[in-house]
């Protein structure tokens, strides 16, 4: 926090306690304190934030983890099929680095689509049969084609896309959101993260805690990690045999123990600390009320597909997602994991896209049932491409897999503002390059910050003598896209 | 928000602008390292700084001749002529297009900003370099007493304030206890002070602090989080690594008082001294901390250049408070270093050949650190062997006598054959015996000599004795962990300038050199990492010096005198007490770089001693207590948090080193992360209960009981210190805390009047006595607890049989059970959490 925030923080507590002194109880205090925004899980806005009137007031990024292949899903390529099995064009591919497990690239063979794509809707955007209820919902997406990013390999490209930066330490996106804009949650985190694994998968990526990062912010705006399984947050159950009653108790006696300490010692530090105890105790019932889909209608548990009642499955996550941001969170995560198919093209690639394909569009569109999706902006993508060449032995086919690839992947956007039904910019013929309407990394970021009506130059904060922001020093609004 | 709209917007400038400003005379003339240059660098030289990239319209203000000199519409800096000066006219600007800073920059000058620029211009615009960057100058203190005291006094007085009444005895012990060692003070030890009216009472109970052996482990997890010490590698698979050898040598190097200059040496390069000793290159582990990246796909070239980087920012960090990373792509924008000092300073750590090309977590050059007893049980082995061999020799020669009788009957019976028509069972035997002796070769003679002694059993059981023991003695000398240590190679690795950091874009070949702004290595000195480090604690270096008081500064009041710990460049704030900073930093070099004693130095001082109580009107003045006119209070590390329930309930068990444990964690923390690779298994028995110093740190998931900890991934060297619910959860859940809690009810059961056992509980955790309306609102809890246990007393067996320090079912009263609850509010309380 700014030294001057912190500080209107200290002197606005101060003058509560100057009140608290002469007989407003406990539970008053912690109500104000709730109210008037000076308790991490509600926090005020940075002043000055949002500049301009947002089309989105909060997001859903669907992150997949590993690279989607853009070529086999949304990026359709009939050279592709016409050149299978020949190999890649030297200009195609000179002075471009690929992973190590690809090396030199010369001489690859070019690999067609595993699956037929067809148009879709009014818009006519082009879906694989991978990704049959994606498609269905074609006509509320705005697919971004020519997306291309710096980094090659998992964790720097992840960082990279969430923070700006490829190495760990900055700020991730929600951590920026959660800061700049501040929390309408009442009772839950301003920013939550939940991860799923691919069934069945031989990937073995790992999430690490900065992909959502706060970086050099305070680190109350971290992304809270829901966990797939048993406590959704860490040590949120009572210790064994301890009635909410008896917590509650506890917890008076305790806000009455530091009120006194308060009035005696005057560190503005012990009221944040009675109201975070408050928050505590709501978390302990906001939390399972969050996670309990027994009041959800058939017809939606059922649009989001069998997997939905299994804890820790990216369907259950995506309607946790919806949950999540119904109850004032700012910023969902979700990050799926097994997009890395460098030899299960023609195997795993059919299990990724089923456990994400249904309950992604059925999350779009029960925002849209519920009038949310005009200003949550739902995002679905992942780090990187793949490589429009084969990866393995073409005569091989159940081991077919595709590279890590930078210079072109799709991305696609739903709601917040964003066009619907649109496919903005191209790459060329083989899949290999970003080459119309590019929309680097930066770019992407820029456009979010700004349908969140947060000019991405602005929103900075001062970390080791440097004004550090989400872009980095780049990062232009791409206009396109925007509705 | 309405109680925002009260707000006075003077009082928002709290913090070092009004405090700054509060001091501006109009006789005294501007200060340009402390009002002129940060104005400059922030609001100017992004882009008219030391970056010659970046810059614009060819005009810099980081350099004094520069910015005087005159071009063709005139200078950007008029000596004397604030009205001339380009710069001037440009803030001052009406039109838009002109105005600077742009106002798309958004980096606006405030009117008082301008007015200090003008002031500085007018008194002749004298240049200086930034403070931190000048040489270290002891500041002379002519008034009697703890110099500390006399430097804050001063400034104080220049405020308008005094210091605070000093805090109570047994709070200032439980202070100072938790502040040097991380525990709270044992009853006796309060006892003790409480009593003794001497006039050196509390620098005894300082030096008592110093002696203990708990000071070297509470020192040891602050350089664990600047060394970004960990148990595993961290990336995919995280492998293990055994560095604990070198957490001990830190501890036991700050429990014998190491000079810091000697601790810096051996860290940096313990390996390149004269004659080194295991020691002295187990401490260069320091650098070997790094994380090691195992990623498949990831070029070994490119993994080891950002092994090589880490190291260079960690020590830049660490020792010199600058922030180098930047300089990877480009010239500081703020600082004086160029990207080429960037790559010079690498030169020092790329001489070490390790590869990035493995994700072993034992990755040479490495130092294995043998058992104690190894030594011990080797001599005894190479004892028996002698005697073995004795015995054998012995043996030998009385069997010897019966050879050629054997020799004879075995070429009798040779010519025999068995009644199936084989030849007989020594016949090869035979057939050697009928070489000429001389003639024989090794092997025969081997073999004869086997096929005699098995027919000698003595012989043949003290022979494969004595091979049995040969061996064990072979296997001997592997055994122990291997720790990661520094060696350069034999022939010097060329170093280029890396465009964007990249490891495969070199440019120009740089030598191995200093940043250039600070200092040039001696001729004389290597051009090694021992000249790097022998220069860092030289009286060359302004930095060295400053930047660790600062951090000790900081451990003991909770924030530096210099608040960016980290930061000690052009952008850092300017300390509000900048001769006290001086004085301790050439006190400190001068004492021989002693640690204890500039401890010692502040916790005797009446400015550590103050009362933390803040009043309405100085909490306004200065929320931050940067003048200090109040003792510290700040929320503790969470490790110690942990440590202190542990200790105040009694069930801390002390720990003489060695492997990492693995405490209390959550069931599926370690499974979840790495897809069950990595399974979590509890620790049994007293290592439930050691220092949180010793928990397994594992690197991509860290032990989830603490919060607010440096990450391990990188060096960092400024606490957290953040207040959110998670905490609350954690301290009020954790069995952690609730066993402690249990064993604190256990531990004051003795006190059968419930008042005095509400004391006793108070006396273990926070050292002194509850106020009557704590024990008011304690009791009455307690009741409350008691009677909802009696209502179901399953609760409270389930409640109190949780952990491993668990009563027997009978003795699962409802009673222990309210007791434990009330114990556990006290652990929970803002007092217990705060060292205050």
């Amino acid at each position: 926090m700014h030294p001057i925030d912190q500080a209107r923080l200290h002197l606005t507590r101060r003058e509560f306690f100057g009140r608290t002194a002469t007989g407003i109880g406990t539970a008053a205090l912690a109500h104000l304190l709730s109210r008037d925004g000076l308790q991490a899980a509600a926090t005020p806005a940075v002043s000055g934030f949002p500049g301009f009137a947002p089309k989105a007031k909060r997001v859903i990024y669907l992150f997949m983890n590993g690279g989607p292949t853009h070529v086999d899903i949304f990026d359709w390529k009939p050279k592709l099929k016409e050149m299978h099995g020949q190999p890649v064009p030297d200009s195609a591919i000179s002075g471009k680095r690929f992973s190590t497990m690809t090396g030199a690239a010369g001489g690859k063979l070019m690999l067609a689509p595993v699956e037929p794509f067809k148009q879709h809707g009014a818009s006519g955007a082009t879906v694989s049969a991978l990704m049959p209820y994606t498609a269905a919902i074609s006509d509320e997406l705005c697919f971004i084609k020519s997306m291309h990013t710096d980094a090659v390999n998992h964790a720097p490209a992840i960082s990279f896309l969430l923070s700006g930066g490829q190495l760990p330490g900055r700020p991730s996106l929600g951590a920026w959101l959660s800061y700049g804009l501040g929390s309408e949650a009442e009772n839950l985190p301003a920013f939550a993260v939940m991860t799923s694994v691919s069934k069945g998968t031989s990937c073995g990526q790992i999430f690490y805690d900065f992909y959502w990062g706060s970086g050099f912010l305070p680190s109350r705006h971290q992304g809270v990690k829901f966990r797939g399984s048993r406590d959704p947050v860490l040590y949120l159950n009572d210790p064994a045999g301890v009635e909410r009653e008896m917590k509650r108790d506890m917890l008076d006696d305790l806000a009455k123990l530091n009120t006194q300490k308060l009035n005696d010692f005057g560190d503005p530090e012990i009221a944040a600390r009675i109201a975070q105890y408050e928050m505590s105790f709501r978390m302990q019932t906001s939390v399972p009320e969050l996670a309990d889909f027994s009041n959800e209608p058939a017809s939606v548990l059922e649009s989001y597909g069998p997997d939905v009642r299994e804890p820790g499955t990216f369907a259950y996550n995506c309607l946790m997602a919806r949950r999540l941001i119904e109850r004032g969170s700012r910023c969902v995560q979700l990050m799926h994991a097994g997009w890395d198919q460098h030899n299960s093209i023609t195997t795993e690639l059919y299990t990724q896209c089923k456990d994400t394909d249904r309950a992604s569009a059925a999350l779009v569109m029960d925002l849209k049932q519920r009038g949310l999706l005009d200003d949550t902006l739902v995002i679905w993508g992942g780090e990187f491409g793949r490589t429009p060449f084969i990866q393995g032995n073409i005569k091989e086919r159940p081991k077919w897999g595709r590279d890590h690839h930078p210079y072109a992947f799709t991305v696609w956007m739903a709601g917040g503002g964003v066009k619907p039904g649109l496919t903005y910019g191209a790459s060329d013929d083989l899949g290999m390059d970003a080459v119309v309407d590019k929309v680097h990394v930066h770019d992407f970021q820029a456009t979010l910050m700004h349908l969140l009506g947060i000019d991405h130059k602005r929103l900075t904060y001062r970390f080791q003598g440097r004004d550090f922001r989400l872009t980095d020093v780049f990062g232009e609004v791409v206009k396109g896209v925007i509705a | 928000m309405a109680v925002f709209s009260h707000r006075n917007p003077l009082l928002l400038l709290a913090g070092s602008t009004a405090l700054a400003l509060s001091r501006l005379t109009a006789a005294e003339p501007v200060n340009f390292s402390r009002e002129v240059l940060p104005v400059l660098s922030d609001r100017c030289f992004y882009c008219h700084g030391p970056d010659e990239k970046h810059r614009k319209a060819d005009l810099r203000l980081d350099d004094e001749s520069a910015a005087k000199a005159v071009g063709k519409n005139g200078a950007a800096i008029v000596p004397g002529s604030p009205e001339k000066s380009l710069i001037v006219q440009r803030m001052l600007s009406k039109d838009p297009d002109e105005l600077m800073p742009p106002p798309e920059a958004h980096k606006d000058l405030t009117p008082a900003q301008i007015a200090t620029l003008q002031r500085w211009i007018a008194e002749g615009a004298p240049w200086g370099k930034h403070w931190a960057f000048t040489p270290l100058v002891r500041p002379a203190v002519k008034e009697p007493g703890n110099p500390v005291d006399a430097l804050v006094g001063a400034t104080l007085k220049r405020d308008g304030l005094d210091f605070s009444p000093s805090a109570d005895p047994s709070t200032l012990l439980r202070r100072a206890s938790l502040t040097l060692t991380g525990l709270p003070p044992a009853t006796e030890e309060m006892a003790v002070w409480l009593a003794d009216t001497s006039p050196a009472a509390w620098e005894k109970q300082v030096d008592r602090l110093l002696a203990s052996r708990a000071y070297g482990e509470r020192m040891a997890w602050d350089w664990m989080e600047a060394s970004r010490y960990a148990d595993s590698n961290g990336y995919q698979g995280d492998s293990e690594r055994t560095m604990w050898p070198w957490r001990d040598w830190v501890v036991k190097a700050f429990n014998r008082n190491m000079p810091w200059n000697d601790f810096t040496i051996w860290q940096l390069a313990g390996d390149l001294l004269p004659n080194a000793t295991d020691e002295q290159k187990l401490a260069t582990a320091f650098l070997r901390n790094h994380p090691i990246n195992g990623e498949g796909g990831r070029i070994p070239e490119e993994n080891r250049v950002d092994y090589v980087f880490d190291m260079t920012e960690t020590t830049g960090t660490v020792w010199l408070g600058l922030t180098l990373n930047c300089c990877r792509c480009h010239d500081h924008k703020f600082d004086p270093l160029t990207n080429r000092d960037y790559y010079s300073l690498t030169a020092f750590f790329n001489q070490t050949p390790l590869t990035g090309q493995s994700r072993d977590g034992q990755l040479p050059p490495v130092l294995r650190i043998p058992p104690a007893d190894e030594a011990q049980r080797l001599a005894e082995l190479e004892k028996s062997l002698t005697e073995k061999r004795q015995s054998l020799e012995t043996e030998r020669k009385a069997a010897e006598a019966r050879r050629p009788a054997w020799e004879q009957k075995l070429l009798t019976d040779a010519g025999t054959t068995k009644p199936d028509g084989q030849p007989g069972p020594d016949a090869s035997s035979a057939e050697i015996l009928r070489i000429a002796p001389e003639q024989r070769t090794d092997k025969q003679r081997k073999t004869l000599t086997t096929a005699w002694e098995a027919t000698e059993p003595a012989l043949a059981t003290l022979s494969k004795e004595v091979g049995e023991l040969e061996k064990r003695q072979k296997g001997m000398g592997k055994d122990g962990p291997k720790v990661m240590i520094m060696q350069d190679r034999s022939d010097v690795r060329k170093t280029f300038m890396l465009y964007h950091g990249l490891y495969n874009k070199p440019g120009e070949e740089v030598p191995t050199a200093l940043p250039g702004f600070l200092a040039t290595l001696p001729a004389e000195a290597p051009r090694n990492r021992l000249g790097l480090a022998q220069w860092i604690v030289s009286k060359e270096n302004p930095l060295t010096a400053r930047v660790t008081v600062n951090r000790f500064w900081q451990m003991l009041f909770g924030t530096g005198l210099v608040k960016s710990s980290e930061d000690f460049g052009v952008q850092s704030e300017f300390p509000v007490h900048p001769a006290l900073l001086d004085w301790l930093a050439a006190e400190f070099r001068e004492s021989g770089w002693n640690v204890k004693q500039l401890l010692r130095t502040i916790l005797t001082s009446r400015t550590w001693k103050q009362s933390s109580r803040v009043t309405p009107a100085l909490l306004e003045r200065d929320p931050f207590n940067k003048l200090l006119a109040r003792g510290p209070r700040f929320r503790m590390p969470s490790s110690m948090i942990r440590d202190q329930a542990l200790a105040a309930s009694g069930l801390l068990k002390p720990m003489d080193g060695g492997g990492p444990v693995n405490p209390y964690q959550p069931d599926g923390i370690w499974e979840e992360t790495t897809f069950g690779n990595k399974k979590y298994s509890r620790s049994k028995g007293d290592d439930l209960h050691r220092r949180s110093l010793y928990t397994f740190w594992r690197r991509i998931v860290g032990p989830t009981m603490f919060f607010d900890t440096g990450s391990r991934l990188v060096c960092s060297v400024k606490p957290l210190r953040t207040n959110t619910p998670l905490h609350a959860l954690a301290t009020t859940n954790d069995i952690t805390f609730v066993e402690a809690a249990r064993a604190l009810a256990l531990a004051t059961a003795d006190k059968k009047e419930a008042g005095a056992r509400v004391n006793a509980m108070f006396e273990r955790v926070l050292g002194r006595s509850a106020t009557a309306e704590q024990v008011a609102v304690l009791l009455s809890g307690m009741e409350r607890h008691r009677q909802r246990f009696a209502a179901s007393p399953d609760r409270a067996v389930k409640f109190l049989g949780e952990g491993t320090v668990v009563p027997a079912e009978p003795e699962r009263t409802p009673e222990l059970a309210a007791w434990t609850m009330t114990a556990l509010t006290i652990l929970n309380m803002d007092e217990t959490l705060n060292l205050e």
